[in-house]
């Protein structure tokens, strides 16, 4: 071991400060991506549960709900069969539900249960830095759920558009901007009163249910519809549909749902990071 | 003596009415190892976050290695080694993956930080644990990992908030052994402790802190020589007298103290005290003469004792 021993020579010249202000130079370019490396490493703990989701999730949804459900209803919806109507819908949510497992418990426990988050700060990391790097981690967890799925849905037969591999792309968007607001939630819990269970049953669950996940939100009576046009997951689902099969929408709904979707991941991020900050540097 | 690594003066952090630190002034030189005495509440743990640079100052002078942590937080932290009060190691990762993970973030490269890591885990040591769970650790275990950790970046100065809170005597002596060996390299340690007799152990200058303010500063040895007399004698009367014979000890030693549980007379020939107290027809429960500590002296200074 080598500690400081430099420091311990009366007379030395300390401290050498050009040298000390290049020591910041790298954690403050890269600083986001060792986050998001440690995120990823701290996956493997649960890589055999990511596994099973990732592939058992679109088995599950896709043959139950787009095969077993479109039995029933064997009538097409909006120009479209069942499946290829729910298809881009269950994509969006797969992405929804990768950003509520990560972003809940983890961003709690990361302030308080194991407060990691404190000994990154302590580190040359930026609380802003922080969030950057939790959102990359979510995004590598959440792309290739995505992408599985898709492949699952081609398989199925419910991608009959060529633009439907964008359709990753937009329930990508979708999933991260859920993410970032329920981040900026999460941070802002001191006392885990069963926040993260209100949030999944009174946010996630109606968001869910009043998207247009299942039906077009205009089967909905007037006084609900409002939670589709708010919900980002019904612009999400909308945008996978203009997507994946061509579901016709004007295009200036479709600018709509992508500047949303956008300034729905920026609000979060912002709030996010200032939550970061307060908590951090207090 | 060598410029300061750091500099505080004149320190002041407020919670909006609360000064949590209030007007706090020092300086630490290279290779010095600096303490912070105080109770709990004492403004310690918010000194040490702003000398962290994660926690802004309200006003007044700081600077850290020659820099100002308001504008070069991150070229500071990149030089500290940080042992927080509670041990915040990610119990999702493997031992020495927490060491590999933590040095990512000083930059350092993926080759250098595995060879790093099973040196600091020798130091700690810890290697026959690398592949545990954190959780899995004791106590003392998860201190000595958290230090290893903060040394990951070979540190200019180690913080060290509390360092053996909690930890059983034998664990804690393990880790005066390790902090020792740093001190001895020549690492700048600044410690906070609510513990006089690790103060003493690794301290070679302290300031006595409370309310956010300075009471006193020097050496442990000067510290006592100067608030406290060589020797102590502490008397047990049982606690509904000791008040009551208090007052038959006038002109005993050089100073009374009359605390809940016990009589101390601070005197500097301690057995000489107590036999012209049994001469006096005093009968004590229980007597002992012992050398003044920083207690005494925090004792003084405050009137009320460092651990309530």
């Amino acid at each position: 071991m080598s500690a400081a021993t430099d420091s311990a020579i009366p007379g030395a010249p300390v401290p050498d400060l050009v040298e000390g202000r290049r020591a910041g130079r790298k954690p403050r370019r890269w600083g986001s991506l060792y986050v998001a490396e440690h995120k990823i490493l701290a996956m493997r703990a649960y890589l055999q549960t990511l596994v099973v989701t990732i592939l058992g999730n679109p088995l599950l949804y896709l043959f139950g709900l787009g095969v077993g459900l479109a039995h029933l209803i064997n009538a097409p919806v909006g120009g479209a069969s069942y499946l290829q109507f729910v298809a881009p819908a269950l994509l969006a949510s797969a992405a929804v539900t990768v950003s509520a497992n990560e972003l809940t418990y983890p961003v709690i426990a990361g302030f308080k249960w194991n407060a990691i988050y404190f000994g990154i700060n302590a580190a040359p990391i930026s609380p802003a830095q922080i969030v950057n790097g939790i959102v990359l981690a979510v995004l590598v967890r959440m792309v290739p759920t995505v992408g599985v799925y898709f492949v699952f849905m081609l398989v199925f037969g419910a991608v009959p558009s060529a633009l439907g591999v964008l359709s990753i792309a937009s329930a990508v968007l979708t999933g991260i901007s859920v993410g970032l607001l329920i981040m900026a939630a999460m941070s802002r819990v001191v006392d885990d009163r069963g926040q993260p269970a209100l949030i999944q049953r009174f946010g996630i669950m109606p968001m869910f249910l009043f998207s247009g996940t299942f039906f077009p939100i205009s089967h909905l009576p007037i006084y609900l519809q409002w939670i589709g046009w708010v919900s980002p997951l019904w612009h999400g689902t909308q945008l996978g549909r203009d997507l994946s099969y061509g579901m016709a929408e004007p295009a200036w709904l479709v600018i709509v749902h992508v500047l949303y979707l956008v300034a729905i991941a920026i609000v979060g991020w912002l709030l996010s990071v200032r939550t970061f900050v307060r908590r951090l540097n207090k | 003596m060598p410029e300061a690594v750091i500099t505080a003066s004149s320190l002041v952090k407020k919670y909006k009415d609360f000064a949590a630190v209030d007007g706090i002034s020092f300086e630490v030189a290279p290779g010095e190892s600096f303490g912070l005495l105080g109770p709990n509440g004492a403004g310690k743990s918010t000194t040490m976050r702003m000398v962290g640079a994660v926690s802004t100052r309200t006003s007044g002078a700081l600077s850290i290695l020659g820099l100002d942590p308001d504008e070069y937080g991150p070229e500071i932290r990149s030089q500290l080694g940080v042992v927080p009060q509670a041990d915040n190691l990610d119990s999702e990762l493997r031992v020495r993956d927490n060491l590999i993970v933590y040095g990512r973030y000083f930059g350092i490269p993926r080759r250098q930080i595995a060879r790093r890591a099973d040196e600091l885990l020798e130091f700690a040591q810890l290697s026959d644990r690398a592949k545990s769970r954190v959780d899995d650790l004791s106590g003392g275990m998860k201190r000595r990992l958290t230090i290893a950790r903060a040394l990951v970046n070979d540190p200019r100065i180690l913080l060290l908030d509390e360092p053996t809170t909690g930890l059983d005597p034998q664990a804690r002596h393990i880790l005066w052994d390790r902090l020792f060996r740093l001190k001895e390299q020549g690492t700048t340690l600044v410690l906070t402790t609510h513990y006089m007799d690790e103060a003493e152990q690794l301290c070679d200058r302290l300031v006595v802190v409370d309310k956010g303010t300075i009471m006193a500063e020097g050496s442990p040895s000067a510290l006592i020589r100067e608030y406290s007399t060589r020797e102590v004698v502490e008397l047990r009367f049982g606690s509904d007298r000791n008040a009551e014979v208090a007052a038959q000890l006038a002109g005993v030693g050089d100073r009374i103290e009359v605390l809940p549980d016990r009589i101390l007379i601070y005197s500097d020939n301690g057995e000489a005290e107590l036999a012209a107290i049994i001469a006096r027809g005093l009968t004590p429960i229980t007597t002992l003469v012992r050398r003044s500590s920083l207690e005494d002296v925090f004792l003084r200074l405050t009137g009320r004792s460092l651990i309530e």
